[in-house]
């Protein structure tokens, strides 16, 4: 494409990002000459440049335009909202004809009669209608409240009319109202340019600042990427050595090649307010198009993060951004009725936040109406009813994020597509970020975006497992948990052939990384109980997890690297990076690798609940606070326990009075006879010695739990009887198998509470199993 | 005179491949190559070409042809795609050879298996047919990844 074109193209899509919030500015302010003589200029300079390049179409457009402007500007014409709509349409259609010419190097076919028609006639109109449209002009108030101090705090957009009243070009008109977007390149310069033309401060700043290729930073970062990777692989080497010579030089590559990183890095850097300013247009479009008075205030532009992250928050914070004022902000007369003010008010802010950037949207609107989510996420099949009357506040507003939901109950033209907050929240997932919603029904909402500042280059632990590095992104990181071989027998338990680790009272879910990546287990590594065992405890979506490795290594800077299209499909890896050693290692994803091991499966969490309520209602214990428990060791040693209520009374028997009667084993028991459970037949998974072929060597004599349950008598045959305790026994974790109630920490060690009614039926059922092993009871 | 091109080729289990030369990056030794957990069997893991990161295809595996005997280091042939470098890894490199189009045909309609699906054609050389690779459908996983969250 000829250079000429190219800078035109560059320089007339920067101009049109400022006409956007220049006109939506001027709308409160419209008495404002300068705001008026720089969008005449700019206005002036596209017409200009068209003609030159022999762009008629383009011009003609821009020629209407330019018209009315001057009009405006000398005063002959009073600003209306009419006027800022038709003017907002131009720069669309200017802006659409630009991408045209990107493409095609053509100005289209397209030659926009209507809009020239409705921009001539608001010329003429807005003649004969001088005096009546001068009486329009907006709160002198909101104008005057923006001081000289305030210049990071803006209020700009405004509509007082409900709707614009026989013109409507937004709508009558082809062009889409967010077409083509500016090329990367334009935005790129955005700032630099703007800073030149509005500061006069700056102006001569003009030689000092120079247009570069945004591909060339790119270029530059992965250059610096590589150079970062090197100077490990030396600082590696230089750190055995003893030679002054090198390891003087060494450490001063250091420290120039991180200082060299942190100011490439900042090249990259934009202010927020890149995405931030066009957002009064889109409020402005929106409660125009809706009837609604809103006012934004915007609050921390300056904020800067990495472009390719303010990419992609963009597309997210435009969908917040409409959303709020679609469905969020209420009409005027609601408002008023509601005790509010008429105009809605609409609050960004941004801010650096512990090396993140927080990006928060308010609004005072009618908030989330959880009881619409609910019953909506019904219809859909979402959730059960059932499901919904256990939820949470907070969970049921986090199910707006899932796929295809939208509550509003007229889907609108402006959002409410079925594709809403479900691509916010993958979209910023996506650049490792996270997504908080709160809603106060009849205040407002806040959604709060939380993103790293840049995504190029992490501190990474890298660890080992199987013999093969991976890499964890610091940032998912909780702690690093070593534990002893001599601790591991007490520390790590399993609930059901779940491991779980004891942390601080609470139940941490173990995964083994290499069980989950399927990854051999290294030969040399002989029994479990011989090695510490090294835990990651990793944090994803609020779950916690325990990932265990072989080997926790260094924390090291890492470049993360995409993987190619072949790998994509692999949650579980975050891509790729290179190693100070020049090998390459895989870096983990922690959501990924927590949902392909099932950690927050919702169904497990559905579980947990029910159990829980089951459990509770099932031993008539609404405020289940300390409990006593009779503990005592099932089979293989592990530990269980029965709340003392159920148990009648402990006795011993000897083996030998046990007798068979009707394929069930009973014993005579003060003149009764009493049947017997033995766990480890009925608890299947606990018979390790059936399956192992040893003989079992039965307790003698018998230790037996006299319990009465609903009326009749029975004996449950157990190993050992350990204590009798009092515990809060909070659940800790839900029951997988029959005869189990739930697992609970008891005295620091998981416990199983057996569920005596259970365990009944499945001896009943296992009758003729247990006829097999009669051999084994006495 | 009818075009010519220049095809770099290759070998795998005898047969002879060609890659057109303007898609080749580089032809290079074996790389210490990273195993990728959980992959696709074609993929046979990342290598650390001069701080690019690239990803390795098997050919064989590709083919569906056995695999290479323990200890036969592959060869790569890096060629550029749309999705960056990838190393289709194969058995031998062979010279560059120059073909016109008359030497071109079509692949037998009874040719079947993975073979076809990642042919362009055949050029009918001296004394050997050159199988001109489809390097997209070459770099193409068919199988299904073995992960991804649903178990």
């Amino acid at each position: 494409m000829d250079d000429l074109i190219k800078e035109f193209l560059v320089e007339s899509n920067e101009n049109l990002d400022r006409l956007d919030s220049e006109l939506v500015k001027l709308e409160t302010d419209p008495s404002s000459q300068d705001l008026l003589s720089s969008i005449f200029r700019t206005i002036h300079t596209i017409k200009g440049s068209c003609g030159f390049l022999g762009f008629s179409k383009l011009e003609k457009v821009a020629h209407v335009g330019e018209s009315l402007l001057s009009r405006l500007r000398d005063g002959k014409l009073s600003l209306t909202p009419d006027f800022t709509s038709g003017l907002l349409a131009m720069v669309d259609a200017i802006r659409a004809m630009l991408g045209e010419i990107q493409t095609t190097e053509q100005d289209g076919k397209e030659t926009y009669p209507d809009l020239i028609e409705t921009l001539n006639k608001l010329q003429n109109q807005g003649l004969e209608a001088v005096p009546k449209a001068s009486v329009e002009p907006l709160t002198p108030k909101e104008a005057s409240k923006k001081g000289p101090g305030e210049n990071q705090k803006e209020i700009s957009a405004k509509s007082i009319l409900p709707a614009p009243s026989t013109a409507q070009p937004e709508q009558s008109h082809p062009a889409r109202p967010d077409s083509p977007a500016p090329s990367a390149a334009a935005q790129e310069e955005t700032q630099t340019a703007k800073q030149l033309q509005e500061d006069p401060r700056t102006k001569n700043a003009a030689a000092e600042t120079i247009r570069v290729d945004v591909h060339l930073l790119d270029r530059l970062m992965n250059l610096v990427g590589e150079l970062v990777l090197t100077r490990n692989q030396i600082t590696q080497f230089s750190a055995r050595q003893s030679d002054a010579n090198l390891v003087g030089p060494s450490q001063q590559l250091n420290l120039l090649t991180s200082e060299l990183q942190e100011e490439v890095m900042r090249t990259r850097m934009q202010p927020i307010s890149n995405v931030f300013d066009k957002f009064p247009r889109v409020v402005r479009d929106v409660a125009t198009a809706r009837g609604k008075q809103v006012l934004i205030e915007m609050e921390g532009k300056e904020t800067e993060l990495d472009r390719s992250l303010l990419e992609a928050i963009k597309d997210p914070l435009t969908h917040i951004v409409r959303n709020s004022v679609d469905h969020g902000i209420e009409m005027p007369d609601e408002r008023v009725a509601r005790g509010k003010r008429p105009e809605g008010h609409l609050k960004l802010r941004a801010c650096h936040e512990g090396g993140q950037v927080l990006v928060e949207i308010s609004d005072d609107g009618a908030g989330i109406d959880t009881a619409r989510v609910k019953s909506k996420a019904i219809e859909r099949g979402v959730i059960t009813a059932q499901q919904a009357t256990r939820m949470s506040e907070g969970e049921i507003l986090n199910l707006v994020f899932l796929p295809g939901f939208s509550t509003a109950e007229k889907v609108t033209n402006l959002s409410g597509r079925g594709v809403g907050m479900d691509v916010v929240k993958t979209n910023i997932d996506r650049v490792n970020g996270t997504v908080d919603l709160q809603s106060y029904p009849g205040k407002g909402t806040t959604i709060k975006i939380k993103i790293p500042l840049t995504l190029a280059i992490v501190r990474a632990v890298i660890i080992q497992s199987s013999g093969k590095r991976f890499a964890i992104p610091q940032v998912n990181i909780q702690e690093l948990v070593r534990v002893d071989a001599s601790r591991i027998r007490t520390e790590i338990e399993s609930v059901h052939g779940v491991p779980v680790y004891r942390m601080r009272g609470r139940l941490l879910p173990l995964v083994y990384l290499n069980e989950e990546l399927k990854l051999a287990k290294q030969a040399d590594k002989g029994v479990d109980e011989e090695e510490a065992t090294n835990i990651v405890v990793l944090q994803a979506n609020d779950h916690p997890f325990g990932l265990v490795v072989d080997q926790i290594n260094d924390s090291e800077e890492i470049v993360v690297k995409p993987l190619s299209k072949q790998l994509r499909a692999l949650k579980i890896f975050a891509g790729a990076t290179i190693m100070g050693d020049g090998k390459v290692a895989l870096i983990l994803d922690v959501v990924g690798l927590a949902q392909n091991a099932n950690i927050f499966s919702e169904a497990s969490d559905q579980a947990l609940a029910e159990k829980t309520a089951e459990a509770l209602a099932g031993q008539d214990r609404s405020h289940a606070d300390m409990q006593t428990f009779l503990l005592f060791a099932g089979p293989d040693d592990s530990r269980m326990a029965l709340p003392l209520s159920k148990v009648a009374r402990l006795e011993e028997f000897p083996a030998a009075d046990v007798e068979k009667s009707g394929g069930e084993w009973v014993i005579q028991y003060r003149g009764k006879i009493l049947p017997l459970i033995r766990l480890d037949v009925v608890l299947e998974e606990r018979r390790t010695r059936f399956r192992h072929g040893h003989k079992a060597v039965a307790p003698d004599p018998l230790q037996v739990l006299v319990c009465n349950d609903e009326g009749r008598t029975l004996g449950i045959v157990v190993e050992r009887i350990l204590d009798i305790v009092d515990d809060r026994a909070e659940v800790k974790s839900p029951a997988v198998r029959e005869g189990i109630v739930y697992a609970v920490v008891i005295n620091d060690r998981v416990t199983e509470l057996i569920d005596v009614p259970a365990l009944q039926r499945i001896a009943e059922a296992n009758r003729t199993l247990s006829t097999e092993h009669a051999e084994v009871i006495i | 005179m009818s075009q010519s091109h220049q095809f770099c080729t290759f070998y795998l289990d005898k047969l002879m491949f060609g890659v057109e030369l303007e898609k080749v990056q580089e032809v290079i030794r074996y790389l210490e190559i990273t195993e990728i957990p959980l992959a696709p069997r074609v993929v046979s893991g990342l290598m650390n070409l001069r701080g690019q990161i690239i990803t390795g295809i098997d050919l064989r595996r590709r083919l569906d042809l056995a695999d290479r005997a323990e200890g036969a280091d592959p060869m790569n042939v890096v060629i550029r795609s749309a999705d960056g470098a990838v190393s289709l890894q194969v058995d031998e490199i062979g010279d560059v050879v120059e073909v016109t189009e008359e030497s071109f045909e079509r692949p037998p309609e009874t040719l079947q298996g993975k073979v076809r699906d990642v042919i362009l054609g055949i050029h009918k050389l001296d004394r050997r047919l050159l199988h001109v690779l489809n390097t997209e459908k070459a770099c193409e996983t068919a199988e299904t990844v073995t992960s991804g969250g649903e178990r």
